[in-house]
């Protein structure tokens, strides 16, 4: 195929230029890092309710508080190049292993928001685009605005309101049946229970955005002449929609899909509170009421790097999608 | 999208400018071909184009718009006169706990846990929503502006540096970035608000950047330059104007956006301590979902009307500032 050695320099194009923004971040964060009021060592003796002066110093010296900055930028940098992101005080493990934890967690429930919401706005983005300034176009499109400004964390305490107080249907929070040790299809449908609930409240807002980005996408491909000449071949209507307009109006929404990545990110760290869903954003929730800062500033980074490899894998959907795109 | 979406008003305003020299040159009997019209006489006499008066007509013919106004100059009454429609503390306990909406008239939303009137509640909240998210908006808007004008009419290095630092601030995820501002910094008013800036200033910098560049290039901008403008009369009196309609779309989404963030911070306990918000009144009511789920419910609903009009005055304005999606959509 000849797409591989397009995809291979549109791959590349993409890594080099990540290079400097994660220098960029790494620096930003490291300086946030020191902006941050107190540091560990004050968080533990608050906590611990007493600290003398001397274990103080004892617990700088251990967690190399104590250094001057510019050896604590560089002990950071070695840490990173090791894939080491530091060590939590609070939960006593490496915050690399405790995001590790919970990073599958988040990445499901984005996965799985990401996915309702691109199918759904699809499909109402295709129909608004069919009925375009007809009923069915206003309706949809007025009720689209809706969602788009509904809070993700509101409509997650509405749906537990209709869904597991009122009709006691769905699970309110959590991710699985506790105790129960199900296995097989049954242990799927009881993940599958707990995450309607919270991918639907994160994907609520985007689905918003693809259905207008669908129907925009749609009008403007379906004037074009390969439309025509799709239709003078003979192909049947659905075939056309579906085979030459679709896919080329998936090229905005992939593009906006890969930004979304950050968002969803955003949004799930509101949504995970709601539901109390073991992920990041629980994570960094606690980390912020425990003002542990080294755990949220490794979130911060971890998920910038995510939203790297979703933009690089972005562009290589793309490069598919579209042949043009890559061409030297 | 906005590359080409901004051609458009930029070209129809070239259009209009020629067209309103025309009858200049023609007032001049039979031999006005003799000798061009004096560029700086013809260009003062053109620029009384009415401003908007067009965009005006459609934005308020159309009713979806309306509601917005409507409804949004309703909140900022609330929000102004809030003192006098609610007097007294929003925090302060002042009935029974657990008053239904409807079942004492003198509350008609009902109170809280601590028995705290919800109605009070609501109106004082709009204030610290409106106020963030305003002053989000303008913070973030004039850096983006700034930064986005000097990198797209500059370019070379600048434009280098600058789109390096707007592409950091844009991978970072926003609310993520949000979230350890606020906590690093302490929340209250003033730091919920620079933070929801600095998160929300790059998206305007790109697009006026995006803007500044396709302008940059047009043929009175070019003009503008062989008379010897100065490069600020360039920026803000030739490019800048041009570069409106977008942005004024782009303003009223970021006020929608600043409001949900600033409710969203508020809700996980990162808003200011000493005001009550709509978020942080989700934020204690969700204790009490069960039983008294009507405590989340009011706010939010003050919460996803306001940004509601705010989105609906935005597509009004797209629709009225940019004619090519307008036609598509009637």
């Amino acid at each position: 195929m000849s797409s591989l050695p397009r995809i291979a320099r549109a791959l590349r194009r993409t890594l080099l230029q990540a290079i400097p923004t994660v220098i960029g971040i790494v620096i930003l964060n490291f300086f946030l890092l020191q902006l941050a009021p107190g540091d560990a060592a004050d968080v533990m003796a608050g906590e611990a309710g007493s600290a003398t002066e001397e274990t103080m110093a004892a617990m700088r010296e251990r967690f190399g508080l104590n250094l001057p900055m510019l050896d604590q930028l560089l002990t950071y940098l070695n840490n990173l190049a090791h894939f080491s992101l530091g060590f939590s005080p609070r939960y006593s493990m490496p915050v690399a292993d405790l995001i590790g934890q919970r990073l599958p967690g988040t990445l499901t429930l984005m996965a799985m928001a990401l996915a309702i919401a691109i199918l759904i706005g699809l499909t109402l983005g295709s129909i608004m685009a069919a009925f375009a300034g007809r009923l069915p176009d206003r309706l949809i499109s007025i009720f689209s605005l809706l969602f788009y400004s509904v809070p993700g964390f509101w409509i997650g305490l509405m749906l537990i309101v209709l869904f597991s107080v009122t009709l006691g249907w769905l699970p309110s929070g959590g991710n699985g049946t506790i105790g129960a040790d199900l296995s097989g299809w049954a242990g799927i449908v009881d993940k599958a229970r707990y995450m309607v609930l919270p991918a639907t409240s994160l994907a609520l807002f985007y689905v918003a955005i693809y259905a207008r980005l669908t129907r925009a996408a749609m009008l403007e491909v379906r004037n074009q002449d390969f439309v025509r000449t799709a239709y003078a071949k003979g192909l049947s209507p659905a075939v056309v929609t579906v085979r030459h307009i679709l896919r080329n109006a998936l090229i905005p929404i992939t593009t906006m899909a890969g930004m979304h990545v950050g968002g969803m990110l955003g949004g799930a760290v509101v949504v995970e509170t709601v539901y109390s869903w073991p992920g990041l954003g629980r994570l960094a929730f606690e980390a912020v009421m425990g003002r542990d800062y080294t755990v949220l500033l490794g979130i911060l980074l971890l998920s910038s790097l995510l939203v790297i490899l979703a933009n690089a894998v972005v562009d290589i959907v793309q490069t598919w999608l579209d042949p043009r795109i890559g061409e030297l | 999208m906005s590359t080409t979406d901004l051609n458009a008003p930029s070209i129809a305003l070239a259009g209009a400018r020629q067209g309103a020299s025309r009858p200049e040159a023609t007032q001049q009997p039979e031999w006005h071909n003799l000798r061009a019209p004096d560029a700086r006489t013809t260009m003062t006499a053109a620029v009384t184009v009415p401003p908007g008066r067009r965009e005006l007509r459609i934005f308020f013919s159309n009713p979806n718009a309306l509601f917005g106004v409507t409804f949004l100059s309703t909140i900022v009454l609330i929000a102004i006169f809030a003192p006098l429609i609610s007097p007294g503390d929003p925090l302060g306990m002042v009935a029974t706990p657990f008053l239904w909406p409807g079942q004492d008239w003198a509350y008609p939303l009902g109170t809280d846990a601590m028995g705290r009137d919800v109605l009070s509640g609501i109106v004082h909240g709009s204030r610290i929503s409106l106020f963030v998210g305003l002053a989000a908006t303008a913070l973030g808007l004039s850096v983006g502006v700034v930064v986005g004008a000097v990198a797209g009419y500059f370019g070379g290095w600048v434009d280098d540096v600058l789109v390096r630092i707007i592409e950091i601030f844009q991978t970072l995820p926003n609310f993520v970035l949000l979230v350890v501002l606020v906590a690093i910094a302490q929340p209250s008013a003033l730091t919920v608000t620079v933070a929801i800036s600095i998160v929300s200033w790059p998206m305007v910098a790109r697009l006026t950047r995006a803007e500044f560049r396709a302008i940059r290039a047009t043929d009175y901008v070019m003009a503008a330059r062989s008379l010897g403008f100065s490069r600020a009369r360039i920026i803000f009196s030739e490019i800048l104007p041009n570069a409106l309609p977008p942005l004024i779309v782009t303003a009223s989404v970021m006020f929608a956006s600043a409001i949900l963030m600033e409710s969203a911070l508020s809700f996980m306990g990162l808003g200011d301590p000493n005001v009550v918000s709509w978020g942080s009144m989700i934020g204690t009511g969700r204790e009490l979902i069960r039983t008294a789920w009507y405590l989340t419910l009011l706010p939010g609903l003050a919460i996803v009307f306001t940004v509601l009009a705010l989105n609906l005055i935005g597509d009004g304005l797209n629709d009225a500032l940019n004619p090519r999606f307008s036609e598509e959509r009637s």
